[in-house]
């Protein structure tokens, strides 16, 4: 009891892991008093010329605009057809490969030993000290497989099994609480909340405390140097980190002492991390925890949340086909991998080639940045038929990019799956009609696909 | 010509025959077997079409490729015989053969 309170007691005050944020934070203060960072990029929204308009070598798809002014289909259309690999030499992230058809993507995710995924996959980099955190998704085999095991548990299908009813009766009551008749803001009030909460589930956070993980989120996975994104300090990256990474060293020292005193712990994160031969001692290793941590609240939030607007807004745009929907609700699974194909959430994934590499005619050179744009192979006509239909029942469905393929794998996708679900079976329970009133919003970035803002409609199911 | 046969989760057996030179999972695939996704295509690249060979069966699957056991690590449903059916070309030595598909893909 003693040992348990002295352990809380420290993870409130300076931890290990608080201390190399720290560190980090100061180490870029002082360096940027001096002029030796990287200067700030600032992004100013202009209008994107079309791209007939562009000599190819000049089309730059890191636009953190494109989707905002949806100049990304042609953009994306022409590189495939005439330059299917296609390099920019001087874009504000520095020059960069492009790879848009899904089958050369499919090849530079497969082949992991030619095309390194470190140390970061956005474009851009983190803050200094930052790119020091330990996230499996950004880390090469044979240490990638080791760290990634060990946290997959979480989102595993047995543990989703244990978790779903709780997510469908927090879903439900989201739902019931909604205005009927009047607009809302769909993004704020149901997709970032109810990602939150689902999160929040999965974490074993208490509910109250939900709206931290979006905003933990959103600091940590904008930044403009990296994405595009909306400016945020460096110093509020650091702040966050260190929030974060505070919250949930206690959180651990809680479970860790229910577990010495013999009490059973839940299927939430920290309790399978502390059950884990292999994870049991984390807290120690504050660079992996942070790191793991801040991956699967970044990876959790973006994604599933605009998965969420965007299937509400592709059903009001092809409204026969949520007409297909009613009659037949057994289609929310193969509409829930349509959508995941249709937003395609986050845009693409980053990797460094490991060696010279011919790929569709052109040699990349050894240390070039290579981005792999799931957004441009999920509509690649050579690969899905008809791919600017949003189609419910589409044929092969699960054959999207938006997951990756290869050991980078979207490691979350049954959990992303089953929110969708859960919300399509909820909301055909209540709703009749839901409609898109006043233009969607779009976020600035050029990683995150999604929306800012999404007004809605409810009308009520007659019973 | 021979048969195979898949068990699911449930308990519930699919005996189909067998088509050499065609993949396990494209065979199940033709049978609209339920429980393998194959969402890459064949690619060895998701693991989603994870099967268990019944051990007995094993040694006439063939080998594994490294680039195949890396994809198996990530299942949590791993087990000593499995196998991704994409990997595993069917020949008529396989005739009799049983796999089970595992409870969960992912």
């Amino acid at each position: 009891m003693n040992k348990a309170f002295t352990s809380i007691k420290e993870s409130m005050g300076f931890t290990p892991g608080h201390a190399t944020i720290k560190a980090a934070q100061f180490l870029n203060n002082t360096k940027s008093k001096l002029g030796l960072t990287r200067p700030f990029p600032t992004f100013i929204e202009t209008p994107i010329p079309d791209v007939d308009t562009l000599a190819i070598e000049d089309i730059d798809v890191s636009n953190p605009f494109l989707y905002r002014q949806e100049k990304w289909q042609s953009y994306f259309k022409r590189l495939r057809d005439e330059c299917p690999v296609h390099y920019q030499k001087n874009s504000q992230f520095g020059p960069f490969w492009s790879v848009t058809r899904y089958e050369d993507i499919m090849y530079v995710d497969k082949n992991h030993e030619l095309f390194s995924a470190e140390p970061i996959i956005t474009l851009g980099p983190v803050p200094e000290g930052l790119d020091k955190l330990e996230m499996f998704i950004a880390l090469d085999p044979p240490k990638h497989d080791i760290q990634r095991k060990a946290a997959q548990g979480v989102v595993a299908p047995k543990n989703l099994k244990e978790l779903e009813q709780q997510i469908r009766t927090r879903t439900a009551n989201k739902l019931d609480s909604l205005p009927i008749g009047k607009p809302f803001d769909w993004v704020e009030n149901v997709s970032i909340d109810l990602t939150a909460v689902m999160l929040a589930t999965l974490f074993d956070l208490p509910l109250e405390e939900r709206g931290k993980l979006p905003y933990w989120s959103d600091i940590v996975g904008s930044t403009p140097e990296a994405t595009g994104g909306v400016g945020v300090d460096n110093n509020q990256v650091y702040e966050a980190c260190a929030e974060l990474l505070k919250r949930f060293s206690l959180i651990w020292r809680e479970k860790e002492a229910k577990l010495a005193a013999g009490e059973e712990l839940g299927f939430d994160l920290i309790s399978l991390l502390l059950k884990d031969e292999n994870t049991k001692n984390m807290i120690n290793e504050p660079l992996s925890f942070l790191g793991n941590l801040a991956l699967l609240i970044v990876g959790g939030n973006d994604t599933t949340r605009n998965s969420m607007s965007s299937g509400v807004n592709a059903l009001h745009e092809f409204p026969d086909q949520f007409e297909k929907l009613k009659k037949d609700p057994s289609l929310i699974p193969s509409m829930v991998s349509e959508i995941i194909r249709w937003q395609t959430p986050l845009a693409y994934m980053r990797r460094v080639a490991k060696q010279d590499v011919e790929l569709n005619g052109q040699i990349i050179k050894k240390g070039d940045k290579v981005v792999m744009w799931y957004v441009s192979g999920n509509r690649d006509e050579r690969y899905i038929q008809d791919p600017d239909e949003f189609i419910v029942d589409r044929k092969d469905a699960r054959k999207h990019i938006s997951f990756g393929f290869g050991v980078h794998r979207c490691m979350g996708n049954r959990l992303a799956e089953m929110q969708l679900r859960i919300l399509w079976e909820e909301l055909l329970k209540r709703f009749d009609k839901i409609e898109v009133v006043g233009e969607p919003e779009y976020v600035q970035s050029n990683f995150v696909k999604g929306f800012s803002k999404l007004s809605v409609k409810l009308t009520a199911k007659q019973s | 010509m021979g048969n195979i046969t898949f068990v699911e989760h449930s308990g519930e057996q699919h005996s189909v025959k067998i088509e050499k030179g065609k993949t396990l999972m494209e065979i199940a695939m033709n049978n609209g077997i339920p429980g393998v996704d194959a969402d890459c295509g064949g690619e060895c690249a998701c693991g989603t079409c994870h099967v268990i060979v019944d051990a007995a069966w094993l040694d006439k699957t063939g080998n594994t490729s490294d680039d195949e056991l890396q994809m198996l690590d990530m299942t949590p449903e791993r087990a000593d015989s499995s196998r991704l059916s994409c990997q595993l070309t069917v020949t008529d030595a396989m005739d009799g053969m049983t796999v089970n598909i595992p409870e969960f893909q992912m």
